[in-house]
């Protein structure tokens, strides 16, 4: 329970996922925002007006996934790192998670990293496709891993491995 | 002796913001800091804060430092003292200053007191031991100075400073055993709490630290699960390998100078400790004295740019300055700072606000 | 111990300087405070309590507490957490109060 441990619940984290069907259709952000904080920038960062205006600054980012389209400028401007982009169409097996990430050492395009849980442990060897690193950034990266489909719920960050 | 229309003590966030709200009303302002640098603690937040695009959510704070410093050292009408301590506040109004070894008397027509908050410790065996620091201490180690405080941290308190800290041990190369925390809920935004949790840290709510271990300096530290009536419970008691015990376990206000002014002061525990009696504009109990920051009370430095700008604003307002939009300006102020406070996660503050309000 | 590579920071550090650490020769950077130039040297321990003769480290970092006093060119209950170090500076741990010659 986040309020105990900083984990959410499974209950917490499917309130928040975008329905399957549109999961068939691209890349999407997912809030994984539970807590009522003082917080917009997401609204503010969000071009396709995907991201619902909040009338209380404490409410919680309400994501049309019709209009998102997965491009993941919010992701860099969460200041709590709590949104990623799920492509599940990706390939077949695969699907591409995008991970904010603000560790050294950045991995490199190709590598194979540990992909990491909530709880910190590790899940599954993915691949890293991409690395986004661009100045409006501002020192969040944002790294593309493909993970086994069943995963991509799961991996929310990643190590990368000792020995390069 | 000097004189002025406007002194503030302290050059973090909330003195950085009024001196800047006041002069840009048009009074001459005395800025004073301690430190040979403005920005107070601000120059060591990595993080990028929370709150609305007004209150600069989403910048990093050494980035907010840096701009608000800038800002005031090309403003003509700020004066900046750094290196400079101010001693004493006297029954006729007149602050002592020292700075470089000389001792100044500036008399101001109104006064801000923006001098922040100190990290609280906490009561264990061998807390005294090096290797046993403010968590804040540790970052301003490694993220002002690059230099690590050890190897391997052990975290007590789970608020926001004490995850935060975690999350930025790890990103300097650091290890972070576990954080500990008494209550029975984290206190941290949740988001920051499964930032180090995904990171591999492990938080244990309802836990304690009984005893520091280690001959002269901090080799481990002795853990245990508390009750519900926060006693240790026993069997409960585990070993953690860590040569840095980081205390997280708050801050209280920096108010030597008001009570030196005779401000009239309250103990409020949801705001950290001794704290003045203010009204809605953040006026004291002593005429023309304001506060604003965490010696106010703790809480974000987000609020506490909000009310160096409220001060700013009303401390040149009661001057005689004004401006075409001054009354929209100050609502702006208070409406942002409302919204900041008026969530779940600002009810501590709400509760604390309502036993110290003029 | 120094971070040589941070995700967010650079860390503009001032040219290599000498001092001494109770006789010791250590090196820092000129202008870090004499805390952070003892920590990087793998230093903790800055003072001996006057009652108890317990070690002391550095508490707040910031120039509040009083835990990092030292003397310092033979000047004691210098907060070395807020001195900024100098070429040559005479750094020694301090045994209770310190003395003023």
């Amino acid at each position: 329970m986040l309020s105990q441990n900083g984990i959410p619940t499974a209950e917490e984290v499917t309130s928040v996922l975008p329905p399957a069907e549109r999961l068939t259709k691209g890349p999407v952000a997912i809030a994984e925002c539970f807590q009522n904080i003082p917080c917009d920038p997401c609204y503010h960062s969000c071009k396709q007006g995907a991201i619902q205006e909040f009338n209380d600054i404490n409410e919680r980012p309400q994501i049309n996934f019709d209009k998102c389209n997965g491009c993941g400028s919010c992701m860099s401007r969460c200041p709590g790192l709590a949104i990623f982009v799920v492509d599940a169409t990706y390939s077949d097996n695969e699907a591409l998670v995008k991970i904010p990430y603000e560790f050294l050492p950045l991995p490199e395009v190709g590598e194979i990293v540990t992909a990491i849980n909530r709880g910190g442990q590790a899940v599954a060897e993915a691949k890293v496709i991409k690395v986004q690193n661009t100045k409006v950034q501002d020192r969040t990266v944002i790294v593309w891993l493909a993970v086994p489909k069943e995963q991509m719920m799961e991996v929310r960050h990643f190590r990368v491995k000792e020995v390069r | 002796m000097r004189q002025i229309e406007i002194a503030i003590v302290g050059g973090g966030p909330a003195g950085l913001a009024a001196a800047l709200n006041a002069s840009k009303l048009g009074a001459q302002v005395i800025l004073i800091d301690r430190n040979d640098y403005l920005g107070g603690q601000l120059i060591k937040q990595t993080h990028r804060f929370f709150g609305s695009k007004q209150q600069r959510a989403s910048e990093r704070g050494i980035d907010i430092a840096l701009e608000l410093a800038n800002e005031v050292m090309a403003n003509e009408k700020i004066e900046v003292l750094t290196e400079a301590t101010a001693l004493g506040h006297y029954e006729d109004g007149v602050l002592l200053v020292e700075q470089a070894g000389k001792i100044m008397a500036i008399k101001p027509e109104r006064f801000i007191v923006a001098t922040g908050g100190a990290e609280k410790t906490l009561l264990f065996p061998n807390n005294d031991l090096p290797g046993v620091y403010g968590a804040g201490a540790v970052q301003t180690l490694v993220n002002v100075f690059g230099v690590k405080p050890g190897k391997r941290v052990l975290m007590v308190g789970a608020g926001n400073i004490g995850v935060i800290v975690s999350y930025q041990l790890l990103q300097a190369g650091v290890e972070v055993a576990a954080i500990i925390e008494g209550a029975p809920r984290i206190g941290a935004y949740w988001v920051h709490a499964a930032k180090v949790v995904r990171a591999g840290v492990p938080i244990y709510t309802r836990h304690t630290i009984l005893r520091a271990e280690g001959e002269g300096e901090v080799k481990g530290a002795v853990i245990a699960q508390l009750d519900d009536n926060w006693q240790p419970i026993p069997g409960t008691e585990r070993e953690i390998e860590a040569d840095v015990i980081c205390l997280s376990v708050g801050l209280t206000p920096l108010t030597e100078l008001l009570w030196q002014a005779g401000c009239q002061m309250t103990f409020v525990p949801e705001l950290g400790g001794n704290v003045p009696f203010r009204n809605e504009q953040l006026e004291t109990s002593v005429p023309g004295l304001y506060v604003a920051g965490d010696v106010s009370g703790i809480e974000e430095a987000s609020a506490a740019m909000m009310e160096g700008a409220l001060a700013g604003i009303n401390a040149a307002a009661s001057l005689g300055y004004t401006s075409d939009t001054l009354t929209a300006d100050r609502q702006n102020v208070l409406d942002q700072l409302a919204g900041l406070r008026s969530g779940p996660v600002g009810e501590k503050i709400r509760k604390g606000l309502a036993q110290c309000s003029l | 111990m120094r971070i040589k590579k941070h995700p967010i920071l650079e860390f503009k550090t001032g040219k290599i300087v000498k001092f001494t650490f109770d006789g010791r020769e250590l090196e820092g950077h000129e202008g870090e405070t004499i805390a952070a130039a003892l920590h990087a040297a793998g230093i903790r321990t800055m003072r001996e309590s006057g009652h108890l003769h317990r070690p002391r480290g550095l508490f707040c970092n910031i120039g509040n507490c009083s835990s990092c006093l030292m003397v310092v060119n033979g000047e004691p209950n210098v907060r070395v957490c807020v001195e900024r170090l100098r070429e040559g500076m005479n750094v020694e741990t301090q045994k209770g109060k310190g003395e003023l010659k």
